[in-house]
């Protein structure tokens, strides 16, 4: 599934286009444990979360994560954009919290691992 | 020493927690740019990340010296931190003394040390209890 097909999906909100609207997500992760997220890596894995600090771009930054989409209608800063913006990376927010979101992505068929 | 290597520097601030990753990920553009293979790079930055990181919470602040060579890149992350007592109890996963603040901003989990150990080909650490810690971090390059 495409990300651009995913905005629809969640209802979200493109907050930063980033280089990868028309990437393919097959994987997913949920989690707001940042040093979880790095034990594992997958390649093109949509990260969602409910956090929205400046380490969340980082983080995604340091796995290649091209995608990450906030949950429960967090809005970071603009720090936080500026970052994500820099690095190319697109960013997604949808009002739904943490477990409709990722029910979803996984109904629609993202049903690989994220981690 | 090996004339074709690169050296590199960076201080870590150890006030601003919300803005650690400036080094790390300044290294990871430089191995880019030095056409270094993406899955080297990741695990390179990713353990790079984690020391930074734990220089940041746990040791308010220091400095990163990387050397990029032909065959290897090593990094070392040094502070004048309260030290590790326990270096063994620390590389357990799960173990973590990071406090409410920054579990709130998702770390703390006690992965950092075993993610560094998992993406990285040598991990040293030296570290004294009042004097600082030492993290030497490996990754061969083929
Ligand atoms: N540079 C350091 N100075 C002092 N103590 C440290 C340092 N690095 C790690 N520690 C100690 O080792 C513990 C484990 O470190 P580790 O990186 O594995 O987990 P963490 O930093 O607590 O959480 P996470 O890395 O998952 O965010 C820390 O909680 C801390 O007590
Ligand atoms: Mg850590």
């Amino acid at each position: 599934m495409k990300v651009r097909d995913i905005i629809r999906l969640l209802d979200a909100e493109l907050l930063v286009e980033g280089n990868y609207l028309d990437m393919d997500v097959h994987s997913a992760c949920g989690s707001d444990l940042m040093s979880d997220v790095m034990a594992f890596v997958k390649e093109n894995v949509l990260l969602l979360t409910g956090l929205i600090n400046p380490q969340v771009v980082r983080t995604a930054e340091m796995m290649d994560i091209k995608v990450i989409v906030f949950v429960r209608g967090k809005h970071p800063g603009q720090s936080v954009l500026d970052l994500a913006m820099e690095k190319g990376i697109t960013v997604l927010k949808t009002n739904h919290p943490m477990f409709i979101a990722c029910g979803k992505l996984y109904s629609a068929g993202v049903t690989g691992r994220g981690v | 020493m090996d004339i074709n290597s690169i050296r590199l520097h960076y201080e870590i601030p150890g006030d601003d927690f919300t803005i650690a990753g400036e080094a790390s990920s300044n290294v990871k553009k430089m191995l880019n740019q030095l056409g270094i293979a993406p899955d080297i790079v990741k695990k390179t930055s990713i353990a790079m990340y984690e020391a930074e990181i734990n220089a940041v919470i746990h040791a308010g602040g220091g400095e990163a010296n990387i050397e990029i060579t032909g065959e290897k890149i090593t990094i070392v992350i040094k502070d004048n931190g309260p030290g590790i007592p326990d270096v063994e109890l620390a590389m357990q996963e799960g173990y973590s003394t990071a406090s409410d603040y920054v579990r709130e901003l998702g770390f703390g989990a006690g992965m950092g040390l075993p993610n560094i150990k998992r993406y990285s080909d040598k991990l040293d650490i030296q570290t004294e209890v009042g004097k600082g810690t030492v993290v030497t971090i490996v990754v061969n390059i083929n």
